[in-house]
């Protein structure tokens, strides 16, 4: 900065430092837990020195919370919200922007609207959605009477079912339905300079080579900035997926830290669950810490 | 903004948009018309469909001390983890601007909280501030029984703001840092020249400067306190105790999913629903009234 | 009041040096302008004047007493950015009053002394608007006014006019050339543009590379350019330089064949040396005229006022000044004709002036 303030300074470094050990003590907290046997982390206060049961711990909660499958599917899940949201993101708002038709600003503000209601708060009907996603057109059909039709002058009964529940597609589909991503695009789209498009225009490609050859090259660090935050806050998802998979089968790891909190008259072992949170919060970390600059870009992106 | 160069073909137009919008209606714009048809309508015990009845629900529910209790608790939450939140990222962001020794650190790790899951935190936190184990009962071996987020209703809010701000401690940072940097050096430099000392400089320009960001997440930390806290307080509290911590979206899962009053359900996320568009119509006009530096 | 003493200032950013030792002694009231292409060192030297950039070596003092370890706010200098740094969230009246406030004087003087500016910069009816709603002139004029504003014994100058469109720079410097007759405070001005140099500069600092090339009036600079890089670098069109060796008679050769007479015992013989030539002081003559040199015209370039016709001499380009109009077009040949006296002479190893008079040229030892 401009002038010397020793002592200021000092105290700045002092706050910062603070801050910073707030910011660590949690993961320390952690990882130093995951190290005890169940004795020493009950000891108040927990002694922080590590402990040598790192492994054993980690084993005991990976079977425990059945990690191999839960953070299997954890990865599918995220990886599909990341890519959906990127690749149809980009789609949305390359119509948005790149074409006039009538209905255009309707799409527009059709999508934008769903940024104003994040999935929890409607979490109740949708749900009942994910139930039979076909019920939509079903009562579509109904209302204007094409079912009532079907019935009478062909003898069909028309009747749409598809359950979501427990599967990928319930828990993917309906976290890719925000429009998130489709603004940072159309952001993006928009400083995009009008020559590229006339210049491609003379070159004599249309619009699905301009999307392609040059729209999406264009697009890359954007790309990578979405997708690196879709995939932290899927993963970190945790009522959707709770309500959606009951079968263990389609379960992530997130909703198994449930199956890790130490029950009130068992065993407190706060080591095992501790080293559970510690498997399960380390992947978005990782992200996060390998891909800091697009992250934190993308973030202050999608949000403006 | 528009573009001036444009393409015509409708159905590429629309073939390209049809997948997300395909989406939408499926997962946001069904499911909303659905609160609403619920909220106004009752489900017959025996089948048979749903019963008109108006703004039965929404009377029942705002006669029951219960469900202001939880919008209460939520205030209360939404107002000490955004104040603390804030307040806290500000400082530090503040201080990570001033690019002293080693701020290239403190700006890589502040962000890290955010990267965790909420619920992996609240277990984090759990364990942390327990009464018998962990860190914070230090505190009961000194006093005893003093500090019990089990038992006590004050001590569990204070554990779930505790770890709800420590994660969003690291996404305001973020957007401060970002804003921070956004002030051009110059701005900075002219008021050292003016006599300004460091202190004295953020009162008098940076802070005003960063009134949109204040803004902006103020309503995107209250909103959050909304939802991203379900994932806590399932882990931490369940909305215990004795529903102490029972936010609204706790309150509308569990009614829903636990005790399948769907009718209740939907009335309480309409409500919770024109708050947050409240929240968001707020923002969105402050927006345009962004102070620009250029 | 204002005086300004630099001492073997040096600046280095880790290993990178941007400033290699400057010397200078500024006197109060003096307007200085500091010459040079961006990346010389100039804004640099500035803000280490106002305090902004430390110091690495050397000292700079002001009034007498070294500033090295004072802050900007306790040297008594104003500076004016070149984006202006005006505050946006402020009216014009603020930003015009901000460092009074800073500095605790009462509100009602302090509205006194903003009116008072505001007067002499123009703005009175502007005082509660925001910068946001001026236009680049008038946000000039509150940049000007706020550092008015402090009676600062020393006014800093970084670039301010190179936002400005080309009528509005012209009228702003007269101003500021106003202002500064009025004001009489000792002012330091960094650009890049050579006729803001020229015109507002009592004496004028020519930079490049983190070094001082020269320092002297406009006119000294203009007319004995001390290096062959000030030489090729004020003046416009640039000053004509060609490379070659003298010979045992006084005359320089170039190519071989092009010969130039110059002055007696300028220059040793055999020594390498650079030959420049002012475009205004080349006179054309008809191809083949004794004692000229062959070129082959490229182009003219049309100014209105007068012309510069610009020629090629086997690969190196030569422009020569006329004020009368001409027929000449790409393609003819012509003689050029330098006379003794118009030839500035450089070491071609060092790029110092040759000059019979004086032994060495006014140019700060490295």
């Amino acid at each position: 900065m401009v002038e010397r303030t020793p002592i200021f300074n000092a105290i700045c470094h002092l706050i910062l430092f603070v801050g910073l050990l707030t910011a660590l003590l949690p993961f320390a907290v952690v990882i130093i837990a995951a190290t005890h046997d169940i004795k020493t982390v009950n000891i108040v206060p927990m002694p922080l020195m590590p402990g040598h049961d790192f492994m054993a711990n980690i084993h005991e909660a990976w079977v425990r919370a059945d990690l191999g499958r839960k953070l299997f599917n954890s990865v599918i899940f995220a990886t599909a919200v990341a890519c959906g949201k990127v690749i149809l993101s980009a789609m949305a708002a390359f119509s948005i922007v790149y074409f006039r038709f009538p209905g255009r600003s309707l799409i527009f503000w059709a999508i934008f609207v769903t940024l104003m209601l994040p999935l929890e708060v409607r979490i109740v009907p949708t749900y009942a959605v994910a139930a039979n996603v076909l019920a939509p057109f079903q009562a579509l059909l109904d209302v204007t009477g094409v079912t009532w039709l079907a019935a009478h002058l062909a003898g069909l009964q028309i009747k749409l079912q598809w359950g979501l529940l427990n599967s990928y597609p319930g828990l993917v589909l309906p976290l890719v339905a925000t429009a998130t991503g489709t603004f940072l695009y159309r952001q993006f789209y928009l400083t995009v300079p009008e020559e590229l498009a006339e210049a491609s225009k003379m070159d004599g490609s249309g619009p699905l080579r301009f999307f392609w050859d040059v729209l999406i090259p264009l697009s890359r660090s954007n790309m990578i900035a979405l997708f690196t935050i879709m995939f932290v806050w899927a993963w970190n998802q945790y009522l959707w997926p709770l309500l959606v998979t009951t079968d263990p089968n389609f379960g992530i790891a997130v909703t198994e830290l449930r199956s890790l909190i130490p029950s009130e008259f068992g065993l407190p072992d706060w080591n095992v669950a501790m080293a559970g949170t510690l498997l399960i919060m380390t992947p978005p970390l990782i992200v996060v810490i390998l891909m800091q600059r697009w992250f934190v870009r993308g973030l202050i992106s999608t949000e403006k | 903004m528009e573009k001036r160069v444009t393409f015509s073909s409708t159905t590429i137009g629309l073939l390209f948009a049809f997948p997300m919008l395909l989406l939408v209606f499926v997962f946001f714009y069904w499911p909303g018309g659905q609160a609403l048809f619920w909220a106004f309508t009752l489900e017959q015990p025996w089948g048979g469909g749903n019963k008109w009845v108006g703004f039965q629900n929404f009377a029942h529910l705002l006669k029951d001390p219960i469900y202001w209790n939880s919008i209460t608790r939520s205030l209360v939450f939404g107002a000490g983890s955004t104040a603390i939140a804030m307040g806290v990222a500000l400082v530090l962001a503040v201080l990570t601007d001033r690019e002293m020794k080693g701020h290239s650190a403190y700006r890589s790790i502040f962000v890290w909280p955010y990267a965790i899951a909420a619920p992996a935190l609240g277990l984090a936190f759990r364990f942390i501030l327990a009464p018998e184990a962990g860190l914070l009962s230090i505190l009961n071996r000194v006093w005893p029984d003093i500090w019990n987020p089990a038992l006590d209703g004050n001590d569990a809010m204070i554990a779930i703001i505790v770890a709800f701000s420590w994660k969003y401690i690291g996404y305001n940072f973020i957007f401060f840092l970002s804003a921070l940097q956004g002030i051009p050096r110059s701005l900075i430099e002219a008021a050292a020249m003016d006599g300004s000392g460091p202190l004295r400089r953020v009162f008098d320009i940076q802070l005003p400067l960063l009134t949109p960001t204040l803004f902006f997440l103020l309503v995107i930390n209250i909103t959050e306190s909304f939802q991203d806290s379900f994932g806590i307080v399932d882990i931490m509290t369940q909305g215990g105790p004795a529903r102490a911590t029972e936010l609204m979206v706790y309150k509308i899962y569990f009614d829903g999913f636990k005790g399948l009053d769907y009718s209740g359900a939907a009335a309480q996320s309409i409500i919770l629903m024109v708050l947050v568009i409240l929240l968001t119509i707020l923002q969105f006009r402050f927006i345009e009234r962004r102070i620009h530096y250029k | 009041m204002g005086s300004i003493a630099i001492r073997n200032v040096r600046k280095a950013y880790g290993k990178n040096a941007v400033v290699h030792g400057v010397d200078l002694e500024i006197a109060s009231g003096e307007f200085i302008v500091v010459l040079g292409p961006s990346g010389c060192g100039k804004s640099t030297l500035l803000r280490m004047i106002a305090g902004l950039e430390e110091i690495s070596s050397g000292e700079i003092a002001i009034d007498g007493r070294v500033v090295n370890k004072l802050e900007p706010r306790e040297r008594g200098c104003a500076m004016v950015f070149q984006n202006y740094a005006l505050y946006p969230h402020m009216s014009v009246g603020e930003n015009i009053g901000y460092a009074l406030k800073v500095a605790g004087v009462p509100k009602a003087e302090r509205l006194r002394r903003v009116a008072e500016t505001a007067k002499i910069v123009g703005l009175e009816a502007f005082l509660d608007r925001k910068p946001a709603a001026l236009s680049g002139g008038q946000r000039q004029r509150v940049a000007m006014g706020r550092a008015i504003v402090r009676e600062p014994g020393v006014f800093l100058f970084d670039e301010p006019l190179s936002n400005l469109d080309a009528k509005l720079r012209v009228a702003m410097r007269a101003e500021i050339r106003r202002l500064h007759r009025r004001l009489g405070a000792t002012s330091v001005f960094v650009t890049h543009d050579q006729i803001e140099a020229m015109t507002l500069a009592d004496r004028l600092i020519v930079m490049n590379g983190g070094r001082v090339e020269q320092v002297g009036t406009p006119a000294e600079v203009y007319n004995r350019p001390a290096t062959r890089f000030v030489a090729g670098f004020v003046g416009s069109p640039a000053m004509n330089l060609m490379e070659g060796v003298v010979d045992a008679h006084d005359v320089f050769i170039y190519d071989q064949t092009r010969r130039v007479a110059l002055p007696p015992s300028l220059a040793p013989a055999g020594a390498r040396v650079a030959l420049g030539v002012r475009a205004e002081a080349a006179r054309l003559v008809p191809a083949g005229t004794e004692g000229s040199l062959d070129a082959v015209v490229d182009f003219v370039e049309e100014l209105g006022a007068g012309r510069v016709v610009h020629t090629d001499l086997d690969g190196l380009s030569f422009a020569v000044a006329i004020a009368e109009t001409t027929t000449l077009k790409a393609g003819d040949a012509v003689g050029i004709r330098i006379a003794p006296q118009d030839v500035h002479l450089y070491s071609a190893e060092s790029g110092l002036r040759i000059d019979g008079k004086a032994a060495a040229p006014a140019m700060a030892a490295n």
